[in-house]
């Protein structure tokens, strides 16, 4: 026969965070069943830091859509005709690269800036303009590749490798404004100093994803089309 | 690392009007909204049924005023083959994407999750408000295909292609109708994705102190899982809903193959693939099934748990199982196409998974009514709709057996056996989960008690009707009866006649008790008998708030939770109960580990 409310927690208080600055989302049993000290560690992350996770999973799914239909509308067809990628995707991808390395350099900084560890004349929103340029150039790198399929005849109807590599570059490109979105979003944030550190890890979380999807749609189109 | 109560109080109360009820952050008006709009989607739906069932056993009858719907359609009020389908679909959508989707996960979701988790809201409230906005968009873009062209698309809830993607020339509605169709349903596919951008942190992220997973009630677990559910599933219906709309505006040729005739027109397109819309649309298709579904197994286990004064045999069983449905939902969801022209080996490997998943839902079926045995069950209309579920969803589950079957659903696939299944097992089931729902959890919402006697005679007519009128569509698919056909003219068909003539009587009855229904939610609401904070003796947060909640729930203190979510049939202060957030020790016998 069991109690259901307990004696006091057999828990260490120093192993406990403060106390005073906790509240119900970080170190959530507190009250532990039975004095359990596995489930009283039950440790939760900013919601953001899940939501994030759920968006790129949603983004993820899509893509896998996507994919599956260019694979199965390749097989089931004999009108499918291959064309060349033009070149300036190569550049394009280099630069989304960058974005992310200049993007993780912004981090450092913007976290030795909060911290206070060294005392930066330079505000550390330099380098999220140097992602965001980056990032607004691909975008434009992408649509002169458009450009570039346009002069050659290739429309998004004209060939089913077209209608591909539009839909999924189109579809990759709004993600990445979104992406651009959040920059601006958190950069805003950053210059009235009201920024949270979960905000600026969601938003790398997303830009480095973008890269990630991008390599991966690019190796898809090479192979494919 | 971060601060939760600044985040929770993320917003002030409300002040003006349009805050508090139209463009509302708060998730207990939001999900009020997503009822309501659910409550109205569900007569429209229903007054299409009986519109369709009047025609198929009468189908010379005019219906007066019909004409005015549609000139074409329905010529002095007699439909039309194309305007039987035309409603057919807009029916089957509504009731699948606008009711039995929103109404037992993101209505009740909405309002309850974050109260039972102990949270003050959802994470992202802005998120949330644009969820109901861009899903009732999506009900308006659905619903405007009625006025516009040549009304709304025929092609079925299922879309099918190439019919979905040549245009007009496949008949009334597959023009503009089929573009509104496809446009509003990713337009849903986006305020759901918002909605599991809402419910997966609040779920993980945002629980009270002692609110560990497994103290989560199952109504809680079951939100949570159709949103993992829903994340996938929706996330490829949208793109799938693009590619359609890229086939009829921008002229691709995803779906539409090669030298395709249709009505004595060759069609420009080339080369698509039509089993390619069925494998992305079933993909979501299937799991849409158990997204209607798993909400309803979560509430009427929380309503039977409440009413039978114990906890079920096991809690974590039901929880896995749930768990079990929503992984092989997406293992299954070929059985959809056995008479597609897929590769019959395909066939043979989604019949397997569709077998083993009837494992999952049996095991939470026995443990439900192995719970109810030796239980004094309080009868109220509340648990007499979760005892209607279990009903429900056994008498439509068991003819998935034989659907489960390539050899035996070649032949019931066309007729009406698939129908009575579906609209048993996941139609008339979930509406169930959905009033049941409502009678327990009216009183917290609004505030007031819902009439008990009309919400008893409510239950009689449904139940005793959704038997009277699902029953027999089986015995009809059995005797060959075809199924999506406005009338039965063949000589074979003629002896069946009396029975649609009897399942439409039965349906216009069995409609005509949904009205006491809204009676008694509407008048209940103005006029009811105020409702105390806890009228059931439940245990979980919700009945810890004040009724109905204030805009922070807990009147501005988080709850520290202390016990597992049924403590029932213990002695304690106040009865044979104790509350997730009363700290009081109490003896038991049923302390789930």
């Amino acid at each position: 026969m069991a109690t259901t409310v307990h004696e006091p927690p057999k828990i260490d208080s120093h192993r406990l965070p403060d106390q005073r600055h906790s509240s119900n989302g970080d170190w959530r049993n507190l009250v532990p069943a039975d004095g359990d000290l596995r489930v009283t560690q039950d440790y939760s992350p900013p919601p953001s830091s899940t939501a994030i996770w759920v968006v790129l999973f949603a983004i993820t799914m899509m893509f896998a859509a996507f994919t599956s239909a260019l694979i199965v509308r390749k097989g089931s067809s004999l009108d499918w005709r291959t064309f060349t990628l033009p070149s300036i995707l190569y550049l394009n991808t280099l630069l989304l690269i960058v974005s992310s390395v200049t993007l993780e350099v912004a981090r450092r900084r913007v976290a030795n800036f909060m911290g206070g560890l060294k005392s930066q004349v330079e505000s550390p929103a330099r380098w999220l303009y140097i992602t965001l340029f980056l990032g607004l150039l691909f975008v434009a790198g992408q649509y002169v590749a458009w450009s570039q399929l346009r002069a050659e005849g290739l429309y998004l109807a004209t060939n089913p490798s077209s209608s591909f590599f539009y839909l999924l570059t189109t579809t990759h490109a709004l993600h990445v404004l979104g992406g651009l979105g959040g920059l601006i979003y958190v950069i805003r944030k950053l210059s009235n100093s009201v920024l949270r550190r979960n905000q600026l890890v969601a938003t790398a979380r997303y830009w480095h994803f973008m890269g990630i999807l991008w390599l991966y749609l690019l190796l898809l189109l090479w192979m494919k089309l | 690392m971060h601060d939760v109560a600044a985040h929770a109080a993320h917003h002030a109360p409300p002040t003006s009007f349009i805050r508090k009820y139209v463009f509302s952050l708060d998730h207990k008006v939001i999900g009020k909204q997503y009822y309501a709009l659910a409550l109205v989607a569900a007569l429209v739906g229903m007054v299409l049924s009986w519109i369709m069932r009047i025609h198929l056993g009468w189908t010379n009858a005019a219906i007066p005023g019909l004409q005015l719907l549609s000139k074409n359609g329905a010529p002095g009020g007699v439909l039309t083959p194309e305007y039987y389908l035309q409603l057919m679909t807009m029916h089957g959508t509504i009731m699948v994407f606008f009711v039995l989707t929103t109404a037992p996960f993101a209505a009740f979701g909405n309002f309850f999750l974050p109260i039972q988790v102990g949270a003050e809201d959802m994470p992202f409230p802005r998120f949330n408000m644009m969820s109901f906005w861009v899903t009732f968009a999506g009900f308006v873009v659905l619903m405007a295909a009625f006025f516009v062209g040549d009304g709304p698309s025929l092609g079925g809830w299922t879309q099918y292609a190439p019919l979905n993607a040549v245009g007009p020339v496949a008949g009334p509605g597959q023009g503009m109708g089929v573009v509104l169709w496809m446009a509003s349903i990713a337009l849903f596919c986006v305020g759901q994705l918002l909605g599991s951008l809402n419910f997966i942190p609040t779920t993980l992220d945002l629980r009270a102190k002692g609110m560990s997973l497994m103290r989560l009630p199952l109504t809680a677990w079951a939100w949570f899982i159709t949103s993992c559910m829903g994340l996938t599933a929706f996330a490829v219906l949208m793109p799938a809903c693009i590619l359609v709309i890229l086939d009829h505006v921008a002229g691709t040729s995803f779906f539409v193959p090669s030298n395709l005739v249709i009505n004595d027109q060759l069609q420009p397109h080339s080369g698509g693939s039509t089993l390619l819309w069925q494998h992305l649309f079933w993909f979501f298709g299937h799991p849409e099934v158990y997204i209607a579904i798993v909400p309803g197994i979560g509430i009427v286990s929380h309503i039977l748990i409440t009413n039978m004064r114990k906890p079920m045999l096991s809690q974590r069983v039901i929880i896995y199982s749930m768990g079990a449905l929503a992984v092989l939902s997406y293992m299954v969801y070929g059985h959809h196409m056995f008479v597609s022209g897929m590769n019959p080996v395909s066939s043979l490997a989604f019949s397997f998974p569709t077998l083993v998943i009837t494992i999952p839902a049996t095991i939470i079926v026995l443990i439900q009514v192995f719970s109810l045995y030796g239980s004094k069950l309080r009868i109220n209309s509340a648990s007499l709709f979760a005892l209607g579920f279990i009903s429900m969803f056994v008498s439509g589950g068991v003819s998935g057996f034989f659907l489960a079957q390539p050899s035996i659903d070649i032949m019931l696939h066309a007729t009406y056996f698939v129908v009575g299944h579906f609209h048993m097992v996941m139609g008339v089931a979930a509406m169930f989960g959905i009033f049941a729902a409502t009678y327990f959890w009216a009183p917290k919402m609004f505030g007031r008690m819902m009439n008990e006697t009309l919400g008893r005679i409510h239950f009689w007519l449904s139940f005793v009707g959704a038997y009277c009128i699902f029953m027999p569509f089986h015995y009809l698919g059995m005797a060959g009866n075809i199924r999506r056909y406005s009338s039965f003219p063949d000589d074979f068909l003629q002896p069946l006649i009396p029975v649609h003539r009897w399942i439409t009587v039965a349906a216009l009855i069995t409609g005509a008790a949904q009205l006491i229904f809204v009676y008694n939610l509407i008048h209940s609401r103005f006029w009811g008998k105020p409702a105390p904070d806890n009228p059931w003796e439940a245990t979980s947060l919700e009945w810890s708030t004040p009724t109905p909640p204030p805009w922070d729930n807990f009147a501005g203190k988080l709850p520290v939770v202390y016990h597992d979510p049924y403590q029932y049939g213990v002695q304690s202060s106040v009865g044979d109960y104790v509350m997730q957030a009363s700290p009081e020790q109490v003896k038991t016998e049923h302390d789930e580990k």
